[in-house]
């Protein structure tokens, strides 16, 4: 048997009683062009994902290339009438090998010089018919009781047309490039979070406009702006870091692909560039981090500027 | 409490909308606010409110002259006036409780100190069993009833009714100015711009009633 209506319509009313489970937010969030923001931080997070990315693993090239560069020296013998190159060649060596802090030191072979000039003077090159000078590879295994000064010295003063280079200019110049590039990126980074600021600044007023009459009437309840730019704050929070962990998401995410993907591509076109390039792309455990950073920064500057924003308009409307 | 002098206002370059307004509100004091349509009640009540600045004259709230007033010092006035609009305002994405609640709400209170509060102030406007329920599904009286009920919740020292009984049946809109009345019992100056002469004839009460943009007194 069915109950009796009033019975039926007594029970929501009991069930109500003390229904009040969290509170509903002040603002109401289909009011904020929620979706459209959240995809927008999520496209700028991404994007200053990968830029971190790269910049990371410029930066961690760049002390590879300096370090391998920084851990030889060559000596340069060239050919003056009336000397035994060999002999000088040697001479170099022996020099080297005995100096502090030196691993080993090899002299070019007439085979090894050739093939290093085979892309500009072509195969079969009679070294005997031209004056090219001639290489020691010097291989630090100390670099602290190494001096460079000390054994140039010592090259210029025993070995006829011995000089030394330590490639400072090559280490000087990636140390440029990879410093450039660094700044470039960091530049990047600050226009993309620039950008994205401003769009929070254009969601936020929007919103502010679509909820004048909300905020009028927690002004005649006496609300404080502080008040009212905190229940705004609450819904960009939230939408910054949606936004933020999505494109700091996708932006792991998509680096892991690429690392696993060339990390089975030995000798694919392309690949070996890379390799050759930026060494075995790993994005460190660091850049990782900043990534990891970047999607707390991207919540945290979302909550910040929409206050800002807030408080601004308030305070105009005052 | 309240001091208006020589106050005109005036929207833009347009005629004065209220001239030369001088009168006091007393603590404790209840009045009506009546006179014609587009007399100036509504222009006069968002003055009241520190929603309008005048263009001209003094006007003093709690002994601070409105002129001189900061945004920081505005939150702390409004909370000592309550104000029940005619189009009554409710945030219609709130239940009619948490509507009632808003103005502890916004004071940072924690529920639990005022919920029988509010509770019982629903019940006793007779909207105990619609304190769940959202504003665009309540009557045109019972959302005059919520916003009653806001105005009211927080024993304001000052309140401010426009047309508070407009859309109420005469033995709720009795029921109800016998809720202001006991307000003003328990200290409230209040103010209620009115029509019904049926309800001012209820209560033998001071009234300011405006007609084009002047006011005369009754004591």
């Amino acid at each position: 048997m069915s109950k009796p209506a009033s019975e039926k319509l007594a029970r929501p009313v009991k069930a109500v009683e003390h229904p009040q489970r969290g509170r509903l937010p002040l603002v109401p969030p289909q009011t904020i062009a929620g979706r459209a923001l959240v995809l927008v931080i999520s496209i700028m997070a991404f994007l200053a994902g990968l830029t971190i990315a790269g910049v990371s693993l410029v930066s961690q090239a760049a002390q590879g290339w300096e370090s391998e560069i920084g851990r030889e020296v060559t000596i340069e013998v060239r050919p003056i009438d009336g000397s035994d190159m060999s002999a000088e060649v040697a001479k170099a060596v022996a020099l080297a090998q005995e100096f502090p802090g030196v691993g080993s030191a090899h002299g070019l072979t007439d085979q090894e010089t050739s093939r290093l000039l085979e892309p500009w003077l072509g195969a079969g090159v009679d070294l005997g018919s031209l004056p090219v000078p001639r290489l020691v590879v010097v291989t630090i295994d100390d670099p602290g009781a190494f001096s460079v000064k000390d054994l140039a010295a010592q090259v210029t003063a025993q070995v006829r047309g011995g000089s030394v280079d330590d490639h400072a200019i090559w280490v000087d110049r990636l140390a440029a490039m990879a410093n450039s590039m660094v700044f470039a990126g960091l530049g990047v980074l600050v226009l993309m979070l620039t950008a994205m600021v401003l769009s929070i600044v254009f969601a936020t007023r929007a919103a502010m406009a679509g909820n004048r009459d909300v905020i009028e009437v927690l002004h005649f309840c006496g609300a404080e702006d502080r008040f009212i730019a905190g229940e705004f704050q609450r819904h960009f929070l939230l939408l910054g870091m949606k936004g933020g962990a999505i494109g700091g998401g996708s932006a792991v995410a998509v680096l892991g692909l690429l690392s696993w993907w060339l990390s089975g591509a030995a000798g694919r076109p392309g690949a070996d560039q890379i390799e050759a390039l930026v060494g075995s792309f790993e994005i460190g455990w660091r850049a990782y981090g900043w990534i990891g950073a970047l999607v707390v920064a991207v919540a945290a500057l979302t909550a910040a500027t929409s206050r800002l924003a807030v408080r601004r308009s308030l305070q105009a409307m005052a | 409490m309240i001091r208006f002098e020589n106050v005109g206002l005036r929207y833009g370059m347009g005629p004065e909308v209220l001239s030369d307004l001088t009168f006091r509100i007393d603590p404790h004091s209840f009045q009506f606010l009546t006179g014609p349509s587009g007399a100036g009640k509504t222009t006069l009540l968002r003055l009241l409110f520190l929603n309008l600045k005048p263009t001209r004259g003094l006007i003093s709230i709690f002994n601070q002259d409105t002129a001189r007033i900061t945004p920081r010092e505005m939150p702390g006035l409004r909370r000592r006036i309550g104000v029940v609009f005619q189009e009554f305002r409710l945030l219609d994405h709130l239940t009619t409780y948490e509507n009632v609640a808003l103005p502890y709400r916004v004071l940072g209170q924690d529920e639990a100190s005022y919920r029988a509060d509010v509770v019982d102030l629903l019940d006793w406007v007779g909207l105990g069993d619609r304190k769940h329920v959202y504003p665009p599904v309540l009557s045109g009286g019972e959302k005059q009833r919520a916003a009653i009920a806001r105005a009211l919740i927080t024993k304001p020292e000052f309140l401010l009714a426009d047309e508070p009984t407009g859309n109420v049946d005469p033995p709720l809109a009795k029921r109800l100015l016998r809720l202001f009345y006991e307000m003003n019992r328990l200290g409230t100056a209040v103010v209620i711009a009115t029509h019904d002469l049926t309800l001012m004839e209820q209560v033998d009460a001071r009234r300011l009633v405006l007609t084009d943009g002047r006011l005369e007194i009754y004591e």
